[in-house]
């Protein structure tokens, strides 16, 4: 193999890998963003004093653990098959 | 019945689900996004539920002829685009112009926030985010008009995800009844939570 070759094939492996950490990094961070949610403001997370709560408020008011959620679904089911893909590439 | 506030957050949730894949399609390339069938028809398929969704919201949620209207109109714009999306994931679909829809889509529910909301910007923070919503949508169906005469670009893409994180972030902002800015209308209510 020629060293210019190498060269590009070395650039376009850094490159996935790259693209690979961003997309792996959007689920973790959706989840960060939804932990600091939750930590500025705890009373939007019904959970943390469910005394005298509604049940819709038990389960449909816990708006920073959708933030979570969203990124921890995000994360599992499509940045990791992805990076996978990315890697086999 | 849920506080409509609460079915703002859930919309919120599908919308931030909607920007994560978008960016992500974005970041990896079509190639690499089209590798596994199943991804696909993620995005299209999430646009199309959340679009069935709106029916029942529709339905439970029309305290008057313009918000039942309102909430018609998304329902149905949401499935058209994401229905079109779906048929351009599948192949059956080929005419780039079908991503018009997703335009559409965005100028019709902005029009349709706006239109529905009868009160000032400042009068609670509900009527706030209905303006801003109107408006980011109306100003970002700019992107999938681009993305319509340039399926490849990047920057409509990225700015299309942008306007999906944006409609999240301004969904989960929403309270039944809360200031905005300091300023709550007397008529609007009494502010909980």
């Amino acid at each position: 193999m020629s060293a210019e070759l190498a060269h590009a094939l070395h650039e376009r492996t850094i490159e996935r890998s790259l693209r690979a950490r961003v997309v792996l990094a959007l689920g973790p961070a959706t989840m960060l963003g939804g932990l600091v949610w939750a930590l500025v403001q705890p009373y939007r997370i019904t959970l943390l004093h469910p005394f005298g709560q509604g049940f819709w408020w038990l389960v449909g008011g816990e708006s920073p653990l959708y933030v979570v959620l969203a990124g921890l679904v995000f994360w599992r089911v499509v940045a990791v098959p992805l990076a996978k893909d990315l890697d086999s590439l | 019945m849920p506080h409509a506030e609460m079915v703002h957050w859930w919309f919120a949730s599908g919308f931030l689900m909607l920007g994560l894949l978008a960016v992500a399609r974005v970041v990896v390339g079509e190639e690499v996004w089209a590798m596994r069938p199943w991804r696909r028809y993620l995005l299209p398929g999430l646009m199309f539920l959340m679009g069935l969704l709106l029916w029942p919201v529709m339905t439970f949620y029309t305290n008057s002829t313009i918000h039942m209207i309102a909430h018609g109109s998304w329902a149905q714009v949401l499935m058209l685009a994401g229905g079109a999306e779906l048929g351009l994931a599948s192949g059956k679909l080929r005419s780039q112009w079908w991503r018009l829809c997703t335009a559409l889509a965005m100028v019709v529910s902005g029009a349709a926030f706006l239109v529905h909301e009868q009160q000032h910007w400042l009068f609670a923070r509900a009527a706030f985010l209905h303006h801003v919503l109107g408006w980011t949508l109306l100003v970002g169906a700019v992107f999938p008009l681009r993305q319509a005469f340039r399926p490849g670009s990047r920057t409509a893409a990225l700015g299309f995800a942008s306007v999906l994180f944006a409609i999240s972030v301004l969904l989960f902002a929403d309270r039944d009844t809360a200031a905005i800015f300091g300023h709550l209308s007397q008529f609007a209510g009494v502010p909980h939570r």
